[in-house]
């Protein structure tokens, strides 16, 4: 009974986001927002496990999520949708179906390879050094996209809107909001099993004694390059997503602005806390559209609201905890006989 | 490369590298004393640009608002210049004391600092933005431009003064840090902080102190990066202090000496690799070296290792 | 075959020569210390020894194996506990996760297990889970699983790191002043216990220590060093009467 209400809440969730959209009882406008929700949960997630669990300092996330959004959106675009980038579509856009998937795979798996560039420093960096080298990825990123004039440079590419419309055409499902709900089912539930597992917990080692913890048999190495292409994977998923969302991508939205969002999410919910960040995501995504009357000032108060954090709450709102600690009795509906034996200590 | 084309490239780099090294100077100063990396002084040095080019064109009369009297040429440049400095530093000195020190005196983690000092750059990059708009400003001719010709060579005289003034204060910070007491004590700060005020002198002084001097240099880089480049934008923070930035590490972050040979080093790698590659591969390049230098050589060339005891 | 064997060790920092020349020789079920004053080397070697540098020149090898140039956790999991001078437990983990990490080297479990739980996970962390349990039960450890180390006090802390080193089932155990900051009362529990782990887990102990009670009391042997050479070697008695070690530094110690 115990293991169904984590089922239970999957489906509460189902019935208010995905459900709705599908019957067209939520406007286009409604749908969009949700789906950004649901990619920035992602985000926030796959960001804290290395700036909050191993306690790294990655200020250049985005770039990831934006190898997600190129991969994806190209081969999609190219495979199944007509545009004035890449010539015909390749294939019969009935294909899209299983083509849009697959390429979100292949933008995950691109942006866990890209992550080495950052993971292999590490072992040996750290702290402000490997903030640097983050950053530098970002500019890297965007420099070399800028360069590559055959998926638009400096502008961009158009074309995924095409996709989704073919998937539409054969069956009638919000689908890219589908795919993002699952997405998110499928970060919470692998990070989750990752950081309560003892090669999980690994990384908080790495965070609070990094020597002790080589010296305890831990092979730091391999962690923080599982660590690494785990987290930086899963942005590229979440970018795979946002740009099929957006029906756009361009270098300029995957970089030190996106990121800061990200960061913004991951210390507003509080380091090492996985229900902490998806809070976040969902509160500081409604925030920002609350605030798009501000126009421009929305990206003063960003960086503002981060700031305000560091001097007042760093901690953010959650700190080391979730949110089965802070409600103990909650825990009974939410964790299985078997969960309590392996997720000893739910205070990681 | 003929011989004019490679000299007209010299001047152009060591025009450029002394921008760099100008603001560059600023990161390491406050790296040396604070072990931050202030991630918001590029966006100093951008306003340093602006409230050049906002005190330049009052001063010229060219707003609305009239001063009832011509100012003279020889006059405005160096209040424009004093009164930028002057405002940029305060604008530094600001940011240390309402965000950096608090943060310092709780002890708190050094990460919360970086976040903040690379938030600082973000407000007023987008406060900029929000504010004043996103068409870009014109910096105002505070003097006129003049070309002189040796041969097939042709420089402006905004180049030789941005040269010579670099050069100058450059000069300058050097010997106040080389050998004034309060040079002695920054210089201190980095190796033993508890030692300094055993010397006399407060340690939040000496940070105020290289608040001011750093974001002063940057101030001065803006107004004449103004005067050379005409076009101001509220991303030029971004654009030129990280390169401003990368120079300083390549240098050898906390090295002043670094800084500045890493911003002329930087200057003519970036203007030599424009003038045979296609210019988007210049930023390409710029950041792949910094890369390499962070993983093979992260100390920089005059950077010391820190040996952390195990 | 002697457990460890540490033959003409020298290890430089730049100019500075650390360790110099420096021989050893540890076999089964014996407790050995090494003194020496502050800065004379003593912590580098057993850096050394787990691999935290790799030494200018030298040899050493551990049950046959040779050590250098090995990974600190590839030495460790051969069967080498350690703990440190400052207690260097994971304070925001409890300390039966500490424990448990320190299983790493004995994890069987693959990446795609921890991901998705499978059952292989399970059965593989309820066993681990299992042996920290026990561990710490023979540590008299039980009621303070769930704790956070900072909470405790000093002398539990201590119990806890070498509770911890013993998980990976050394045969050899690297003390690093261990009596750093206990009272009386505490070095004598300190004293037995480090006997009883000799006794029980059948390891073979080597402590660098300052307090000159812990280490006359349980050393079998002992090995004196001074800007990183030896000095001396022999008996506690036979060092207590040496000339050159009272002259390098015994006459400061603490007498308790």
């Amino acid at each position: 009974m115990k293991r169904y209400s984590m089922w239970l809440l999957g489906g509460l969730v189902f019935l208010i986001t995905v459900l709705p959209s599908w019957l067209g009882i939520y406007s286009t406008y409604v749908q969009f927002i949700l789906t950004l929700v649901g990619i920035n949960v992602i985000l926030a997630v796959s960001l804290n496990l290395i700036n909050g669990y191993m306690g790294e300092f990655s200020v250049g996330h985005a770039a990831f999520m934006g190898v997600g959004a190129y991969i994806s959106s190209i081969i999609t675009v190219r495979l199944v949708a007509d545009s004035s980038f890449f010539g015909d579509a390749l294939l019969s856009p009935i294909w899209s179906i299983l083509v849009f998937p697959v390429s979100l795979i292949l933008g995950g798996i691109a942006a866990a390879l890209f992550s080495l560039l950052v993971a292999i420093p590490s072992f040996r960096t750290r702290g402000d050094y490997l903030a640097i080298i983050t950053l530098a990825v970002n500019f890297i990123f965007k420099s070399v996209i800028e360069n590559i004039d055959v998926i638009g440079g400096p502008r961009g590419f158009m074309g995924m809107g095409k996709v989704v419309k073919a998937m539409d055409d054969v069956f009638a499902m919000p689908w890219v909001m589908v795919w993002t709900f699952i997405s998110v089912v499928l970060t919470i539930y692998i990070v989750r099993n990752y950081v309560t597992s003892t090669m999980g917990k690994g990384i908080v080692a790495i965070r609070e004694d990094e020597i002790a913890a080589e010296l305890m048999t831990v092979n730091t190495r391999r962690l923080k390059v599982i660590t690494f292409m785990l987290s930086c994977g899963l942005a590229g998923l979440a970018g795979g997503l946002h740009g099929h969302t957006l029906s756009y991508v361009n270098p300029s939205g995957y970089f030190i602005l996106q990121s800061t969002i990200m960061l913004v999410m991951v210390y507003l919910g509080g380091m090492g806390s996985i229900s902490g960040s998806v809070i976040s995501a969902v509160g500081f995504t409604i925030l920002l559209e609350l605030l798009r009357p501000l126009g421009l000032f929305r990206w003063v108060a960003t960086p503002l609201l981060l700031i305000l954090i560091m001097l007042f709450r760093p901690t953010g709102i959650m700190g080391n905890r979730e949110l089965l600690d802070v409600f103990p009795k909650l825990r009974k509906y939410f964790t299985s006989s078997e969960e309590v034996i392996t997720h000893a200590n739910a205070t990681d | 490369m003929s011989l004019d084309i490679f000299l007209q490239n010299f001047l152009n780099a060591m025009q450029w590298g002394s921008f760099l090294a100008l603001i560059a100077v600023g990161y390491t100063m406050v790296y040396g004393v604070l072990l931050l990396i202030n991630f918001a002084h590029g966006d100093i040095f951008m306003v340093g640009a602006y409230v050049g080019y906002f005190i330049g064109t009052f001063l010229l009369n060219k707003f609305a608002v009239k001063l009832p009297f011509d100012l003279p040429t020889w006059l405005i440049i160096p209040i424009t210049i004093m009164l930028t400095m002057a405002i940029t530093a305060l604008v530094g000195v600001t940011i240390e004391r309402i965000a950096y020190r608090p943060l310092r005196n709780r002890g708190a983690h050094r990460l919360y600092l970086v976040i903040t000092a690379l938030m600082f750059g973000l407000l007023l990059e987008y406060g900029n933005l929000a504010l004043l708009g996103a068409s870009d400003r014109q910096f105002p001719t505070l003097f006129e431009k003049e070309i002189y010709t040796i041969g097939n060579l042709s420089v402006t005289n905004v180049k030789i003064i941005v040269i010579l003034l670099s050069f100058l204060l450059m000069g300058a910070l050097w010997f106040v840090v080389q050998k004034t007491k309060w040079g002695m004590a920054m210089r201190a700060i980095s190796y033993d902080r508890l030692a300094v005020p055993l010397m006399g002198i407060s340690v939040d002084s000496i940070i105020v102190a290289t608040f001011v001097i750093g974001s002063s240099m940057a101030a001065v880089a803006g107004v004449m990066y103004g005067t050379a480049f005409p076009i101001l934008s509220f991303d030029m923070g971004m654009l030129v202090g990280w390169q401003a930035f990368i120079a300083a590490v390549v240098g050898g972050i906390g090295s002043i000496r670094g800084a500045m040979l890493g911003g002329y080093i930087m200057g003519f790698i970036q203007i030599y690799v424009a003038a045979f590659l296609p210019s988007t591969f210049r930023d390409l390049i710029t950041f792949s070296i910094f890369l390499l230098i962070l993983v093979v050589r992260p100390t920089g060339i005059f950077g010391v290792a820190r040996r952390t005891k195990v | 075959m002697p457990m460890l064997r540490i033959k003409g060790l020298t290890h430089y920092f730049g100019g500075l020569k650390a360790v110099d020349d420096f021989n050893l020789d540890l076999g089964k079920d014996e407790i050995v210390g090494l003194i020496g004053p502050n800065g004379a080397g003593k912590s580098t070697v057993f850096n050394l020894a787990c691999g935290l540098y790799r030494p200018s020149e030298g040899e050493l090898s551990f049950e046959g194996t040779n050590l250098i140039g090995k990974f600190p956790h590839q030495i460790t999991s051969l069967g080498i506990g350690r703990t440190f001078q400052n207690i260097r437990l994971w304070n925001e983990l409890s300390v039966l996760d500490n424990l448990r990490i320190a299983h790493f080297s004995q994890i069987k479990y693959g990446i795609l297990d921890a991901f998705f739980f499978s059952s292989r996970l399970r059965a593989d962390e309820s066993k681990l889970i299992e042996e920290a349990r026990q561990l710490l039960e023979q540590f008299n450890l039980t009621n303070f699983e769930n704790e956070l180390p900072r909470n405790l006090p000093y002398g539990l802390q201590r119990r806890v790191e070498i509770c911890r080193a013993l998980v990976m089932k050394p045969r050899l155990l690297l003390l690093d002043e261990p009596a750093a900051g206990m009272n009386p009362g505490e070095i004598s529990e300190l004293m037995d216990l480090v006997r009883w782990v000799r006794e029980t887990f059948k390891v073979t102990v080597w402590i660098i220590e300052h307090q000159m009670r812990v280490i006359m009391g349980i050393c079998d042997r002992i090995k004196v060093i001074d800007f990183g050479r030896t000095i001396a070697e022999g008996t506690p008695v036979e060092i207590r009467n040496n000339p050159k070690v009272i002259e390098a530094y015994l006459g400061e110690e603490v007498v308790v």
